[in-house]
């Protein structure tokens, strides 16, 4: 996915530059907005089409997802995993590359996570933490890495190639948990061994949420300093623009390709070490919850920038938070949070086609009028 | 009677299989490579594929009649296929992205729509029996073939003849190949894909009736897990040839079977991994078939995945 920021020629420093660039920048947060909006809208019309209220969907999912502070602390738990989903599809995509098998790197990381942590069961949790860590984000990295390689080197296509090893991994994820990792323990569902609480990954001070939303955070923050402000950043940058162009002045291309693929699938096999190590406590089947699916759609909305993850990924974390209490109050099935997603996916794609129509965000054009 | 046959039900369990599971693969790679002939990709065929499955089992449900539910599959398809490419239309959009976003749409629709159809039971698809002359039941039930699988192989073939020989396969193809050229020729690209789509969501849609309504033969959420996207990868091995598709859905079929059969047998040891064998095998296919350098042959020109 390239970036289809405004296509006009840089500006003089006029007097008036500031505004200038403020009102050329505004077109990348107004638009996606507006989508976000439109997407509500046609999600409203389908609610009223089955005689629901789409003021109580909402205000439900507000009440739910943001209304108090323990719906905060349930909406920001859930934000975790997102914003490395989310960062998984937004990294390889500022390469022009649509990756959307987040969902295996985090499930293999957990159980990567959840494998070494029974191993490691009597270490001390300074030591073993760090290593489950480790080997999450290794697998993950290599997972998605592998997918960034075929596409380099075999021009296989990343999007299929990403899709089938998510399916892949869930496979190997349930041989392995039902099979060689399984602890006799787990009757009804198969399950790594419990992860003692030294083991156990924390809940920030003074909240009840865990450290994953600080290690996200920092993460999101990390890769956009990465992608705007270092030379590896503006390589991939040129390279998502025009890939022969980038090839011709010599930047290492494949690299680049392989570099943010790894790296966007070890943030995603992160996810799956926080899932573990802070929520479930062991490997199980329940690392495949979709998190990596709606990361597709926060990387999109979100315009794949990093900082703009975060807002986006709360929003959608609300949503999901707000899904059990929505499904008893107004008798919805749990497949409303999915249909409203694809409305707001549609939505935003088709905005698409709007950037670079409205003279109110080009500047240059507004003496003409 | 079993321990007659030994072995031999291993491979005769997997050609039955092949024949019954290959069917989905079959109608979805058909309606792709209606759709890429065209110059579009629609990655949204296995949401297609969901919710075909479901409107196919709840209209079978309702009207008592499987064939009504193939129609109401098939035009559901349809609809979809025609959003998709009626977004893709707009300039700048992008067809993989959206194909993404109606994969997400078309399975919550069918999973929100499709709750109260758990339950209860639709009537199946007729089977015709091509093993009436042995006594052997493991023969008798490979070679039920659903009426289905054989409309797609007579269709496979039409498919090819009609790409091949008639008007309309010459536009489709001048149309995937060039868009400038197809301008030049007074064809309107946009409006073609657009069809193309439609027709190619249809066919999608004909195969989720398949998987409600015949093999496994029910409706539930978990009905398809990646069919329609392994149909897509299917339709770059089959080189955007009907024919082949047939080919490799068969192999594909046959892939599918492969965990069901050795459970079957008694063999449960690593039954996840035989279970993940098609999703392998395509990704095998892929790397296999692709090339970084030099465009595929047979690829339609204004595909996006393999410009």
């Amino acid at each position: 996915m390239t970036d289809h920021s405004a296509p006009a020629p840089l500006v003089a420093a006029a007097p008036n530059g500031m505004l200038r660039i403020l009102t050329r920048r505004s077109e990348a947060v107004i638009l996606p907005l507006a989508a976000l909006l439109v997407g509500f809208g046609v999600f409203s019309i389908f609610l009223l089409l089955q005689g629901k209220s789409p003021i109580e969907f909402f205000s439900l999912t507000y009440k739910a997802g943001f209304g108090t502070a323990f719906s905060w602390q349930n909406t920001l738990s859930r934000t975790a995993p997102l914003l490395f989903a989310a960062l998984c599809v937004a990294l390889p995509a500022r390469l022009g590359l649509v990756v959307i098998g987040g969902e295996g790197a985090i499930v293999l990381g957990g159980v990567a996570a959840g494998a070494m942590g029974a191993l490691l069961a009597t270490s001390p949790g300074a030591m073993a933490l760090p290593i489950m860590a480790a080997s999450a984000m290794i697998i993950g990295g290599l997972w998605i890495g592998a997918v960034g390689a075929l596409r380099y080197v075999r021009g296989v296509n990343e999007t299929i190639a990403s899709l089938l090893l998510a399916y892949i991994a869930i496979a190997l994820m349930n041989h392995l948990v039902e099979g060689p990792l399984r602890d006799p323990a787990s009757l009804n569902k198969p399950s790594t061994a419990p992860l003692p609480d030294t083991l156990r990954v924390g809940d920030l001070p003074g909240w009840e949420v865990h450290w994953g939303l600080a290690f996200g955070l920092l993460c999101c923050v990390l890769a956009w300093v990465l992608i705007e402000k270092t030379t590896w950043g503006f390589a991939a940058r040129i390279a998502g623009g025009n890939m022969r162009a980038a090839q011709v002045q010599g930047l290492p291309v494949g690299w680049l390709i392989i570099g943010f693929t790894a790296l966007g699938g070890a943030l995603a096999g992160l996810a799956g070490f926080f899932e573990v190590a802070a929520v479930h406590g062991s490997a199980n089947a329940s690392l495949a919850t979709g998190y990596g699916y709606t990361g597709i759609l926060i990387a999109f909305l979100a315009r794949h920038n990093p900082l703009a993850i975060i807002p986006v990924a709360i929003l959608l974390a609300g949503f999901e938070a707000s899904s059990g209490l929505i499904q008893r109050r107004m008798g919805l099935p749990d497949a409303t949070t999915l249909v409203l997603q694809g409305f707001v996916f549609i939505s935003i794609l088709m905005s698409d086609t709007l950037y670079g129509r409205f003279k109110m965000f080009a500047p240059e054009r507004w003496r003409s009028a | 009677m079993e321990s007659d046959l030994g072995l031999w039900v291993i491979p005769l369990a997997i050609l039955g299989g092949a024949i019954r599971v290959s069917t989905p693969f079959l109608f979805v790679s058909l309606g792709e490579v209606l759709t890429e002939r065209s110059g579009r990709i629609n990655l949204g065929l296995e949401g297609t594929l969901v919710f075909g499955a479901m409107a196919g089992y709840a209209s079978a449900y309702l009207t008592g009649s499987p064939w009504l539910g193939v129609a109401a599959a098939a035009m559901a398809g349809a609809f979809f296929g025609l959003i998709h490419g009626l977004i893709c239309s707009l300039p700048r959009v992008n067809d993989i992205a959206v194909g993404i976003a109606m994969m997400i749409l078309g399975m919550g629709l069918a999973f929100y729509f499709g709750k109260p159809y758990v339950q209860p039971v639709a009537p199946d698809l007729p089977s015709i029996n091509f093993g009436w002359w042995s006594d052997v039941p493991q023969v008798k039930a490979a070679l039920r073939v659903n009426v289905l699988f054989l409309i797609g192989a007579v269709l496979a073939f039409a498919m090819w003849w009609m790409l091949r020989t008639t008007k309309i396969g010459l536009t489709l193809r001048v149309v995937g190949d060039s868009t400038d050229a197809a301008r030049a020729m007074g064809l309107r690209p946009a409006l073609i894909r657009t069809m193309a789509t439609a027709a190619g969501g249809a066919f999608a849609g004909v195969g989720g009736a398949y998987l409600s309504l015949f093999y496994p033969g029910s409706w539930n959420e978990g009905i398809s897990s990646g069919q329609g996207l392994m149909a897509v990868a299917l339709v770059i091995f089959a080189r955007w040839n009907p024919i082949a598709c047939f080919g490799a859905a068969l192999l594909f079929g046959g892939t599918g079977a492969l965990g069901p059969t050795l459970q079957s047998v008694g063999i449960s040891e690593g039954y996840y991994l035989f279970f993940a064998a098609p999703y392998v095998l395509t990704l095998g296919v892929l790397i296999a078939t692709s090339s970084p350098t030099r465009a595929m042959t047979g690829a339609p020109g204004e595909l996006s995945i393999t410009k």
